[in-house]
C-alpha cells in the first residue's frame, strides 16, 4: 500500500521526466536540420514555409511585447491593490475581498481572450494617438488584458507576503510617528520585498506561457517589432496554431514545435524555480 | 486645574503634521485606491461585456443542439458532454493519485531524505509549467508517440489529470498537515497502524480541505484549451463521446472556434457559451467556499 | 455605572483612584532615586486621564480610568494578564486607533492638551510619546536605519550621524555596537534588540517614552540591564511601563498602578483601576485588600 502511496507521488517526477523526453528528442533533430545560431539569431521566423526561415527573435519579440504590456498592468495596479488591502482594508473587508479576487483569478483565458479582441481592441484601436491606428489584431489588446488576468494573482500573492510581515514591525514605525505611506512604503513594502518579488517573477512566467488570449487577440503572424500596435505572434501562439495544423510526425515543421517548446519550458521553469527559492527563503526569516 | 494650565503653557503645543508629510499620506492613498479601482473595473468590465453580448444567445439550446454551420441553429451540446467526460476522466485520475501522493509526502516519506525534498520541489515546479507544455506532452507521449491514443476523451482527461496533479497534491497536503498532531497520536496510541489512522482518523478529517482544493482544481481544468487544442481536439464535432476513445471537443475550444468566425451570430453564442462557463465555474467556486465555510474545524 | 457593580465583589465602596490633585512626591523620594540628579520639577503633570473607557466594538475592554502620570518618573501599571493594563497604555499615543473597533472615551489630557480633540494629529502623538514593546521589534534593516529611521520619516536630513550616536550612547548601546553599524539588526541578541528599540525611540526625541512589558521576553540579566537604563532614562523622559513582574516595578518605578479585571453582572471582564499611589505605598501598605491579593501572590 506505502509502495503505492510512493508511486504517486513518484507520477508528479515522471511527469517532468516526461516533459523532458518529450522535448529533447525532436529538438536536438532540429537542430542538426537548423544551425542553433540562426535560430537564436535570425530575424525571420517562417518554420511552415518553403523555403523556411528558423530564426526566432520575432516570436521572442512578440512574447516580450505582450509580456510588458501584461507586466505594466499587472504590476504597479496588482502591488497597489495588495497595500490597499493590507494596509487599509479591515480584516473584514479583506476576509471577503481575497477569496473574490481568488475566484476572478480563476476565470477561463478563453473569456479573457473574447474580452480582448471584442471590447478592448475597438478601443485601442480608436484612441490610438499617433500614426496608423492598429488592426483588430495587436499585442497591446492581449497585453492589457492578459495583465488584467494576472492582477489578482499579483495581488493575492503579494498580499500574502504583505500578511506576513509581522504586526509588530508596524506597531514600532507607527510608534516613531510614521503616516501610513511610510510604515508601507518604508517598512511593510520593503519587509515583504522578497515575497513580492517572487509574485512579480510568476507574474511574468504566467504572462510568457499564457496561451489563449495571445491566441486569439494577439493575431497570427511572426512580427519583429516593438510596436505593440501590430499584430504578432507568441513562442505560445505559435505552438498552438502550429500544433492545430496536421503536421507529420518526424518533419522539421513538427519538431519545431518542440525547439520552440524547450525553450519556453526553459525559461518559464527557471523563472518558477527562482520565485519559488525566494519565497522559501522569505517564508524562513518570518517563522 | 491652575496648576495644568501653567503646564500646558510651558511645553510647545502639537504641531499638526508637516503639510508635505499630509499631502503625501492622502496622495499615498488615492493612487493606492486607483490600482483596486483598475482591477475591479478591469474584472467587472470583462463580466458586464460578457454577459451584455452573450445574454440574449443564451438558452437551453447551447446544451440541446449540436454546432452548426449556421449560428442561427448552432449549439453546443457536444462541447458540453466533452467537457463532463473529460472533467470526469481527469476527476477520476488526479484525485485518487493526488491524495496518494499527498498522503505519501505528509505520513510515509522521511523528510530528510533528498528524494522526498526533492518530489515536493518538484511539485511545486510543475505547478507553474505553461498548460501549452503539457499540452506538448500529450502531443509527443499520449495522443502521439508511444501510447498512441489519438485525440480522444481519454487522452484529453489524461492530460487535464496531468495539469492540475499538482494543485490536488499542494491542497491535499495542507489539508492533512491541518489535521492536529493529537488525533494522530491519539489513533497510533489505540494499538492502530499508520495505514489505519490514515484511512480511519487522518482523510476523515481532511476530506473538507481536501474537496475544497479538488474542486479549485477541476475548475481550473475546465477552462483549459491550449493543451487540449496542441492534441488536435476537434472545433466541429456534431455527436457526444460515448467511449473513451471518442472523439471530443471542449466548451473553451468551442468559445475559441467561435469567436474565431466572422458571423456576428457565432460572436454572440461565444459570448453566452462563455456565460454558461462563467456560471458552472461560479458553481463550482461557490460550492468550495461553502464546503469551507462548512467543515473548517477550529482544532 | 457605579450601581451596576455586583455586590457580592464589594470591598466596601467601589475604590476610586488617585485624583490628580494627589500628586505630591516628597522631595526624600525623588533624591533617593536619582542621587545628585539636578532637582527636576517633580509636580509636572505629564498625562491627567478621566474617566477613560475603551471599546472593542461592543465590548467594554477598560473601565472608568482615572489617573496622573507626573514628568521624570517611572509610573508602573502592574496587575493580572487581561486586566486592561496594555489597552490602557495604549490610549496614551494612540496606537489603539490603529486597531479596527477601538474606541476610546473620556478625557486624556497630554500637559493640558485633550489627546483625542479634534484638532490633534495622531501621527504627531506618537512622534512626541514614543513606544517599546513586548517582543523586540526591530526592522529588517541595519542598525544605524534603524535608529534613524524615525527622524528621518520626520524630515531630518543632516546630523543623523550624531543622532544615531547619540541615541544609542543613551541607550546604553553604543559601546557594543559602534563598528557594526551597517550590519543587520536582527544579528543582534534579544536585549540588544530591545535596547536598540529604545534608541530608536529615543532618536526621534519624545518626551515620554511607554514600555509594554519591555522585559518580558529577555533573560534576566538583559532584563536588569534594560531596568538600569529606565533609571537613567527618567532624568529625562517620562516614562510609563507595564509588566508582569512585581518585583520589577518594585524596584524601578516611583508610582504603581494596580489594574484588575472585573466581572460585571453581565459576565464580561473588564479592566479596571485599583489603586494607584506611590510604589512603596502600594507594596508595603496597600489600602485595597485586591491589590494587597495580588501583591502578595493570592491573586484576586
Amino acid at each position: 500500500m506505502i509502495g503505492i502511496l510512493f508511486l504517486c507521488a513518484a507520477l508528479s517526477v515522471v511527469v517532468t521526466i516526461g516533459i523532458v523526453l518529450s522535448l529533447i528528442p525532436p529538438t536536438v533533430e532540429f537542430f542538426q536540420e537548423v544551425d542553433l545560431g540562426e535560430f537564436l539569431t535570425g530575424t525571420e521566423w517562417a518554420p511552415l514555409f518553403t523555403p523556411p526561415k528558423f530564426g526566432v527573435l520575432p516570436i521572442v519579440a512578440g512574447t516580450l511585447v505582450v509580456t510588458v504590456c501584461a507586466i505594466a498592468i499587472a504590476l504597479p495596479f496588482g502591488l497597489g491593490t495588495a497595500v490597499f488591502l493590507s494596509e487599509y482594508a479591515r480584516p473584514r473587508i479583506r476576509k471577503w475581498l481575497k477569496p473574490m479576487i481568488e475566484v476572478l483569478a480563476g476565470i477561463p483565458t478563453v473569456v479573457y481572450g473574447y474580452f480582448a479582441l471584442k471590447f478592448v481592441s475597438p478601443y485601442v484601436q480608436d484612441l490610438w494617438p499617433i500614426g496608423d491606428p492598429p488592426g483588430v489584431f495587436n499585442a497591446l489588446s492581449a497585453g492589457l488584458v492578459m495583465g488584467i488576468m494576472i492582477l489578482p494573482m499579483v495581488a493575492s500573492l503579494s498580499e500574502d507576503a504583505l500578511a506576513a510581515v509581522p504586526a509588530g514591525l508596524r506597531e514600532g514605525a507607527y510608534a516613531l510617528g510614521s503616516s501610513k505611506f511610510e510604515v508601507a512604503s518604508r517598512v511593510s513594502v520593503p519587509a515583504a520585498l522578497s515575497g513580492i518579488v517572487a509574485a512579480f517573477v510568476l507574474a511574468v512566467s504566467r504572462a510568457v506561457g499564457e496561451t489563449m488570449i495571445v491566441l486569439i487577440a494577439a493575431g497570427g503572424t511572426p512580427n519583429l517589432t516593438w510596436n505593440p500596435g501590430e499584430a504578432m505572434q507568441t513562442m505560445t501562439a505559435f505552438i498552438a496554431a502550429a500544433g492545430t495544423g496536421d503536421l507529420s510526425q518526424g518533419s522539421t515543421g513538427y519538431q519545431t514545435i518542440f525547439a520552440v517548446g524547450s525553450l519556453l519550458f526553459v525559461v518559464t521553469f527557471f523563472m518558477n524555480v527562482f520565485s519559488n527559492r525566494v519565497v522559501r527563503r522569505f517564508r524562513e526569516v518570518y517563522e | 486645574m491652575s496648576l495644568l494650565e501653567a503646564d500646558a503653557a510651558a511645553v510647545t503645543p502639537l504641531p499638526r503634521q508637516s503639510t508635505g508629510k499630509r499631502l503625501a499620506d492622502r496622495a499615498f492613498w488615492v493612487v493606492l485606491f486607483v490600482s483596486f479601482g483598475v482591477a475591479v473595473v478591469g474584472l467587472v468590465a470583462l463580466l458586464w461585456y460578457v454577459f451584455d453580448t452573450g445574454w440574449p444567445a443564451f438558452g437551453g439550446r447551447l446544451w440541446r443542439r449540436f454546432p452548426s454551420l449556421d449560428p442561427e441553429i448552432a449549439g453546443a451540446r457536444s462541447a458540453v458532454f466533452g467537457t463532463i467526460w473529460v472533467l470526469g476522466i481527469t476527476a477520476a485520475l488526479a484525485v485518487p493519485i493526488g491524495i496518494g501522493a499527498a498522503v505519501y509526502l505528509e505520513e510515509f516519506a522521511s523528510h530528510d531524505r533528498w528524494y522526498t525534498r526533492w518530489i515536493a520541489l518538484n511539485i511545486q515546479n510543475l505547478a507553474g509549467v505553461p498548460s501549452i507544455v503539457y499540452g506538448i506532452l500529450g502531443l509527443a507521449f499520449i495522443a502521439r508517440g508511444p501510447l498512441g491514443l489519438g485525440p480522444t476523451v481519454l487522452t484529453g482527461g489524461m492530460i487535464l489529470a496531468l495539469l492540475v496533479l499538482p494543485i490536488v497534491i499542494i491542497a491535499s497536503r495542507e489539508a492533512i498537515r491541518a489535521v492536529p498532531p493529537s488525533i494522530r497520536d491519539g489513533s497510533l496510541a489505540l494499538g492502530a497502524t499508520r495505514l489505519q489512522t490514515v484511512r480511519r482518523q487522518l482523510l476523515p478529517a481532511a476530506i473538507p480541505g481536501i474537496a475544497t482544493g479538488v474542486i479549485l482544481a477541476l475548475s481550473r481544468a475546465i477552462g483549459e484549451a491550449a493543451p487540449l487544442i496542441m492534441i488536435g481536439a476537434f472545433t466541429y464535432v456534431p455527436f457526444n463521446p460515448t467511449r473513451l476513445d471518442s472523439k471530443f471537443t471542449v466548451l473553451p475550444i468551442q468559445i475559441f472556434d467561435w469567436i474565431g468566425r466572422p458571423q456576428e451570430g457565432f460572436t454572440q453564442l461565444a459570448a453566452a457559451a462563455c456565460i454558461l462557463l462563467l456560471i458552472i465555474l461560479l458553481f463550482m467556486n461557490a460550492l468550495a467556499i461553502w464546503l469551507r465555510n462548512r467543515y473548517q474545524q477550529r482544532w | 455605572m457605579v450601581s451596576m457593580e455586583s455586590p457580592d465583589l464589594g470591598h466596601g465602596d467601589p475604590v476610586r483612584s488617585a485624583p490628580p490633585a494627589d500628586i505630591v512626591l516628597t522631595r526624600e523620594m525623588q533624591a533617593e532615586s536619582v542621587p545628585g540628579a539636578p532637582e527636576p520639577d517633580t509636580r509636572q503633570v505629564v498625562f491627567d486621564i478621566r474617566g477613560l473607557d475603551v471599546h472593542y466594538g461592543p465590548v467594554l475592554a477598560v473601565a472608568e480610568v482615572d489617573l496622573a502620570v507626573a514628568a521624570r518618573e517611572i509610573t508602573a501599571l502592574i496587575g493580572p494578564s487581561g486586566c486592561g493594563k496594555s489597552t490602557f497604555l495604549r490610549c496614551l499615543n494612540r496606537m489603539n486607533d490603529l486597531i479596527p473597533g477601538a474606541r476610546v472615551s473620556g478625557s486624556v489630557l497630554y500637559h493640558g492638551l485633550e489627546l483625542y480633540g479634534p484638532q490633534i494629529d495622531p501621527v504627531e502623538v506618537r512622534r512626541r510619546i514614543g513606544m517599546v514593546f513586548q517582543k523586540p521589534n526591530p526592522f529588517p534593516k541595519s542598525i544605524y536605519d534603524n535608529v534613524a529611521f524615525g527622524p528621518r520619516v520626520n524630515g531630518q536630513r543632516r546630523g543623523l550621524d550624531d543622532l544615531v550616536e547619540h541615541a544609542l550612547a543613551r541607550a546604553a548601546l553604543w559601546d557594543e555596537v559602534k563598528d557594526k553599524l551597517k550590519k543587520s539588526a536582527l544579528a543582534l541578541s534579544g536585549g540588544q534588540q530591545q535596547r536598540l528599540c529604545i534608541a530608536r525611540a529615543l532618536a526621534v526625541e519624545p518626551d515620554v517614552v511607554l514600555m509594554d512589558e519591555p522585559c518580558s521576553a529577555l533573560d534576566p540579566i538583559a532584563s536588569s540591564r534594560i531596568e538600569d537604563l529606565m533609571v537613567e532614562l527618567k532624568r529625562d523622559y517620562t516614562i510609563v511601563i507595564v509588566t508582569h513582574n512585581m518585583q520589577q516595578a518594585a524596584r524601578v518605578s516611583d508610582r504603581t498602578a494596580f489594574f484588575t479585571a472585573e466581572i460585571r453582572e453581565s459576565g464580561a471582564r473588564v479592566g479596571v483601576l485599583v489603586e494607584y499611589d506611590q510604589t512603596e505605598t502600594i507594596f508595603t501598605s496597600p489600602s485595597d485588600p485586591r491589590t494587597e491579593g495580588y501583591i502578595t501572590g493570592r491573586f484576586g
